[in-house]
């Protein structure tokens, strides 16, 4: 087995292979990790974790700790995230050292018969190629921001700032727009998050965008949905945006702007054509149900293989192919299934349909809510902002979509996962005796009231 | 003393069984001859007996389940008994089946192990539960659905939401659902998929695993008419006097039973092929065998399939007898009780297709059987009788011929014996 990109996908993918038995390479052309691991969902953990110390020790005073005047400095907190993306790395090549893949570094490019080529050297796959290029960040050149890695970034400049820039417009409030929206604004920055779609975190349901909005807003950072960004002139230091949104045009003065609309996918120069893999229209490989490619003995997984694009996903994918190739049945994946979340403070988790998505699908669904402010253990540590938000089937109590905001909620929304992975309803989610006091028991109770039972409200 | 429970032979053709039911759980008493399971053989819903007496313990086969004979399913430990008896490989010579006669063209394909739609489950502690998520009991509650008669898809054949799907379409379109026989009871239709996100909604088509029935069909049919050169033979019946001499016959018997057109069919039929021996025969690859028995088999459309239930000596039968059988055999081959003596051994056979309202049809050879009549249905039609022009009820019979055994003016003779007798029936008692 030949595995093309060490991101997520692509080294589970690896393991995976290798301990099934068959002899596996992984090629690699930077770190092993990927995104993720190097640029990506790690380090802004790292960031995000240091933007909620400063918040919390800010806010220490009613707790009865004083910490005096809080410094924040960018630069340490960034130092901080990368030895912990280089950990990250050095553990997943352990893994492939530990599990015997052959890592290849250099850029592989695919060729006919199942041979990747690095540099002069051939590899050929008896089994197969697993295409896992994963994607990139990109600019709006259109209208004058192209990412020119001072006053236009990406994520993979904001990552590496030393210091955080005076004031930012953010553009694009999907995951990666809101968490460096959170992690800038901590660390003193003046944050502008500027959202194409009517409400920010599009992709979530209409309560959470709400509930984030108001927090954003209530912490200072300006939220502008429904916006199009028109025009963007980039200058030596600052940059100016011409952004109309509710019918009026605003002139907008911003020391940088990060650009975080969006990720195209790496499928140029890999030779796909050259081995009649074919992409869908919107630029993904296409893969049948197996997610092999058009080209037989070529598989495609993560995000390369289309939407989610998620590290989760991308994993359970290469866990998917490998054991399909060495005969196995895998469990199938459920892309319904797959959790989203945004680290956000607070954050956001979520599973399965939107409240609109089921009204579009016109099911017959009962919603079930449950706030932290009832929630004992959440008065406690003061973190009473959001909630649990369970729609459930009418007739069965199928679990249709589960949306928490909250602090843990990236971790509270795995119970919900588990249900509707194994087909529990809200019956068997509340029958299951939650510890008190926890987050958690505010699952319980949204599952409770979607029963019209909930007790501690 | 422990006993294996194996899934045994229960059919001539047998070569795996689906756990309907089972009647005794993990650690109940049970005692020799009792029923252990219902098991959907190839052509029926057998029981699966008790052959020792103790406890039943290790159930592997869960209710669902296909198993290839041979294989353990439980064990019976005597009183006392702790220990588990060893693996043997081998069961036990099956109980020999009740003497059906050879059927070489189903013995070749004998031996082809294990293959079953439904993937094995995992040994676990106790099969006799039906492994299904509670989203999927909760539906099938409401719905009334049996949740032992769908297969499984989920982890260790556990049954979820989108297998009761699945079945649901496939009870809606021409296939049944998996494994469905006809026991399934259902109080309502199965509710539309619910959420248009689940996997496999509006899907473009639906993979229905084969039941046994469906295998055997398959089977057998690609053994006729494949290899066996067919050729037909079509002629036109005036049924006029069979129906009246029918109606005169269901007056005379009142309540005491009744004779339908398909009897009188079988019943000329098998004097027909006393006259005509050399219709009356197996191909039996190096040689032919003449029967002089007539066994006449009556192809019964059931749920999932169809199966020939054996109407036996049927020259030496009443109409009423015949009558009386045929329903009998009819009704056992729906609710899939047949046992093998009973669809077994025919040496020609019969399809009527008349009800349906087919006009003329072909229907194909039961092989080793050298010859099978397709009957289309009885219409009025204009003819002309006495040099009048009058309607006449007529109907169309085709017979399939193997040519190997029959030739062309060999089956046009039975055909023509067969009119006359149908045509006059006063014939039948010359």
């Amino acid at each position: 087995m030949i595995i093309l990109g060490g991101g997520p996908a692509g080294y589970v993918a690896a393991i995976r292979s290798a301990q099934l038995g068959m002899s596996t390479a992984l090629v690699e052309k930077d770190k092993l990790g990927g995104v993720c691991v190097n640029i990506g969902c790690i380090p802004t953990k790292a960031l995000l974790h240091s933007a909620y110390l400063a918040t919390v020790i800010r806010d220490s005073k009613e707790f009865g700790v004083e910490a005096g005047t809080v410094k924040t400095d960018y630069g340490i907190a960034m130092q901080r995230s990368r030895k912990v993306s280089d950990q990250n790395s050095k553990g997943v090549e352990f893994l492939m050292k530990k599990n015997k893949v052959t890592v290849v570094k250099g850029t592989g490019i695919l060729q006919p018969g199942r041979k990747v080529k690095v540099g002069s050297d051939v590899y050929e796959a008896k089994k197969a190629v697993l295409i896992a290029t994963g994607s990139r960040v990109k600019g709006l050149p259109q209208i004058g921001l192209e990412i020119n890695k001072t006053t236009v970034i990406s994520s993979d400049e904001a990552l590496f700032l030393e210091k955080a820039p005076a004031s930012l417009a953010i553009i694009g409030a999907g995951a990666v727009g809101m968490e460096f929206a959170n992690i800038f604004h901590a660390f003193g920055t003046k944050v502008t998050l500027i959202e194409a779609l009517p409400r920010i975190l599009p992709l979530e349901d209409a309560d959470a965008s709400e509930a984030l909005s108001r927090s954003y807003k209530k912490r200072g950072i300006e939220v502008i949905p429904g916006a199009k960004v028109k025009k963007g002139a980039p200058a030596k230091d600052k940059v100016t945006l011409e952004v109309e949104a509710g019918g009026a045009t605003q002139k907008l003065e911003v020391a940088a702007v990060l650009m975080a609309a969006g990720r195209p996918v790496n499928t140029e120069n890999i030779g796909l054509a050259e081995c009649g893999v074919q992409v869908t229209e919107r630029g993904f490989i296409k893969v049948d149900q197996n997610l092999q490619t058009t080209a037989p003995g070529y598989y495609a997984i993560g995000d390369v293989a289309g939407p989610p694009m998620l590290a989760h996903k991308g994993m359970r994918e290469g866990v998917y192919v490998t054991e399909l190739l060495a005969g196995k049945k895998p469990h199938a994946i459920k892309y319904d299934n797959v959790p989203s979340v945004t680290y956000s403070h607070p954050e956001v988790a979520s599973i399965g349909a939107t409240e609109d998505q089921c009204k579009e699908r016109k099911l017959d669904y009962v919603t079930g809510r449950f706030p932290f402010s009832a929630n004992g253990r959440a008065r406690g540590t003061g973190e009473t902002e959001g909630f649990v938000k369970i729609l459930r089937d009418k007739r069965y109590g199928e679990i249709l979509g589960a949306h928490i905001v909250g602090a843990q909620a990236s971790e509270l929304i795995h119970e919900l996962v588990v249900a509707r992975e194994n087909e529990y309803t809200v019956e068997e989610v509340e029958l299951a005796i939650h510890a008190h006091p926890t987050m958690s028991e505010a699952v319980a109770q949204a599952a409770l009231d979607s029963l019209g039972r909930v007790v501690d409200l | 003393m422990a006993t294996n429970v194996y899934m045994e032979a229960l059919s001539p053709t047998m070569e795996e069984g689906r756990v309907v039911k089972w009647h005794k759980r993990e650690g109940d008493a049970v005692k020799t001859g009792e029923t252990l399971a219902e098991v959907e053989t190839d052509k029926a819903v057998m029981d699966l007996i008790a052959r020792a007496d103790g406890v039943l313990r290790q159930v592997t086969a869960a209710e669902g389940q296909t198993v290839p004979v041979g294989k353990v399913v439980a064990v019976i430990l005597g009183p006392g008994d702790t220990s588990v008896p060893a693996p043997a490989s081998a069961p036990p010579a099956p109980p020999a089946p009740p003497a059906p006669p050879p059927r070489p063209a189903v013995a070749a394909t004998t031996g082809s192990g294990e293959r079953g739609a439904v993937p094995s489950a995992p040994v676990q502690a106790d099969a006799t539960r039906v492994k299904a998520s509670p989203l999927a009991r909760r539906i099938a509650k409401e719905a009334g659905v049996d949740l032992k008669l769908v297969t499984g898809t989920g982890p260790g054949g556990r049954v979820t939401k989108r297998d009761l799907e699945t079945a649901g379409r496939g009870e809606r379109g021409a296939a049944s659902p998996a494994g469905a026989p006809a026991v399934v009871q259902r109080s309502e239709p199965l509710p539309a998929p619910r959420s248009p996100e689940a996997a496999g909604a509006g899907a473009a088509y639906d993979d229905v695993p084969l039941t046994q029935i469906r295998k055997t069909i398959a089977k057998r049919l690609v053994t006729s008419l494949g290899p066996i050169p067919h050729f037909f033979l079509t002629t036109e019946v005036d049924m006029e006097r069979a129906a009246e001499a029918r109606d005169a016959l269901n007056k005379q018997l009142g309540d005491q039973g009744k004779v339908s057109y398909n009897d009188v069919i079988v019943k000329a039929t098998a004097l027909a092929l006393v006259k005509h021996r050399a219709c009356n025969a197996w191909f039996m690859d190096d040689h032919i065998r003449y029967w002089n028995e007539v066994h006449i088999g009556m192809a019964v459309a059931v749920e999932d399939g169809l199966i020939t239930p054996v109407i036996r000596n049927a020259d030496r039968k009443s109409l009423a007898e015949i009558g009386r059988e045929a329903r009998e055999l009819a009704e056992k081959a729906r609710i899939r009780r047949l046992q093998p003596n009973e669809y077994t051994g025919s040496t020609f056979s019969v399809s009527n297709l008349g009800m349906f309202e087919i006009d003329q049809f072909t229907a194909v050879i039961n092989p080793p059987e050298a010859g099978i009549l397709a009957i289309g249905s009885i219409v009025p039609k204009p003819a002309v009788v006495n040099d009048q022009l009058t309607s006449r009820r007529r109907m169309r019979i085709t017979m399939s011929c193997d040519h190997r055994v029959i030739d062309g003016a060999t089956g046009a003779a039975f055909l023509k014996t067969l009119k006359q007798m149908l045509e006059n029936p006063l014939v039948m008692l010359l």
